[in-house]
């Protein structure tokens, strides 16, 4: 066997769903259901333009704003809406406050839901069986899975996204950071910290884990 | 539907694994089936909740051993399929061999960011006021519709506390089958550790979900 047949036969599972799905594009573009360069604007929406960079901006202006924070915890809508996120599978935003006595985790149980607008489109692992078992059951365990090891003096509050709300998380504001602008401080700012799975970074690691745009 | 999309609380998958840098799509054909299931949604020929019992009635020994966008092209091909915008012969053949039938509408490609940023609340008005405030007690109630409904399993039964109110929303359990929005009350509704999984639950965990009124009872 040589190796360009080696490697078709390893992704031979991937070949198959890529023939249905190509067959199923072009059925509904010839009977006209749909236009091909608006599935590439879509996908390019998420790939390019709408991303955790925004998460990131709305919990570094939390950070620095003490009334912005008071009126994302109030109406979270409202205040992520005025810096221009809102939108689909954001309609119906709460956002919550990680603290040193409470720790909060949001999950799906059902499905995938999550804050587009706010953190673009779900990464694999929280959609996958084991995060949306696990989650509500043993979440302590689950941020171990993410090297997060919560004190046992923090209580941990999971959110089930079961309906058209969803939810964002303010991690706590990393120490050292103090007279940081916006802009800093949304660099130590990750997805993961936004699901409630990670913390924010670190002051000497700022950019070491840049999220995607 | 007790289906294969009813994760919270099974046992035996192992650790997340999350992945250093993730792409959005793994593979082009994610990134089409993406689109497909997004766009296709101007047509109105389904819902939202439509779509997610079209995912969920997948057999669960499939649903359980498939990638999410795997669950994404069975769940459109069912849904195109029960609309009746293409034949099983179609899908078989890979090629449009009927005419089309009418739909409510194609997304061009200019409006996407419009659409995408519009969204699609789910939030109505209801005339009754709410039944339930915050604070009262509550017990989920104890059901397993064949059909559609966004009440999980490991929250049936269980005593509860209204946490929020957030206004009344699109009823999944009728508006999946075409039975209308009978949009509800809809609460945050928070149970303890020990509530949902017994005794040997972590002391300190609290874990919410989202429920309409009638999946609630007073207690």
């Amino acid at each position: 066997m040589d190796e360009a047949a080696g490697s078709h036969e390893d992704h031979s599972e991937l070949s198959e769903i890529e023939l249905r799905v190509r067959a199923l594009e072009s059925i509904l573009v010839e009977k006209g259901y749909v236009q091909s360069a608006a599935i590439d604007a879509l996908a390019d929406t998420y790939e390019a333009k709408i991303g955790p960079r925004n998460g990131a901006q709305v919990v570094a202006r939390a950070w620095s704003d003490p009334a912005f924070r008071e009126w994302l915890l109030s109406d979270a809508n409202a205040a992520i809406g005025s810096l221009g996120f809102s939108g689909r599978q954001s309609e119906h935003m709460i956002a919550v406050e990680n603290t040193p006595e409470e720790h909060h985790l949001i999950v799906c149980t059902l499905c995938s839901c999550y804050p587009w607008a706010v953190l673009g489109l779900p990464p694999v692992w929280y959609k996958s069986a084991p995060y949306r078992s696990r989650a509500v059951m043993d979440p302590r365990g689950v941020l171990e899975d993410f090297g997060v090891h919560l004190p046992a003096t923090t209580s941990i509050r999971v959110w089930d996204s079961t309906a058209e709300v969803r939810y964002m998380v303010i991690p706590k504001r990393p120490d050292g950071t103090d007279g940081w602008d916006e802009q800093q401080l949304a660099e130590l700012v990750t997805r993961d910290s936004i699901i409630g799975t990670g913390e924010a970074l670190k002051p000497d690691r700022a950019g070491a884990e840049a999220v995607a745009p | 539907m007790n289906g294969g999309q009813d994760l919270g609380g099974m046992m035996g998958f192992g650790p997340v694994e999350p992945e250093p840098d993730e792409p959005t799509f793994h593979a082009d054909w994610e990134r089409r089936v993406f689109g497909l299931a997004i766009g296709l949604g101007a047509s109105r020929a389904w819902n939202l909740d439509m779509s997610r019992h079209a995912r969920e009635g997948i057999d669960p020994a499939d649903y359980l051993s498939s990638t999410y966008y795997e669950i994404w092209t069975a769940g459109l091909e069912r849904l195109l399929l029960d609309a009746g915008l293409v034949t099983a012969d179609e899908l078989a053949e890979g090629k449009a061999l009927v005419q089309p039938v009418p739909v409510a509408g194609v997304l061009e490609a200019e409006n996407v960011p419009a659409a995408m940023a519009r969204g699609s609340s789910t939030e109505r008005t209801v005339p009754d006021p709410a039944r339930f405030a915050v604070g009262d007690d509550v017990r989920t109630r104890v059901m397993h519709p064949t059909g559609h409904t966004r009440l999980p399993r490991y929250a049936r039964g269980k005593l509860g506390v209204i946490e929020r109110l957030n206004g009344a929303h699109v009823l999944p359990d009728t508006n999946a089958h075409g039975q209308g929005e009978n949009p509800e009350w809809l609460y945050t509704v928070r149970f303890t550790g020990s509530e949902l999984w017994g005794q040997d639950s972590d002391p300190s965990l609290v874990v919410s979900i989202d429920a309409w009124e009638s999946y609630l009872e007073p207690a």
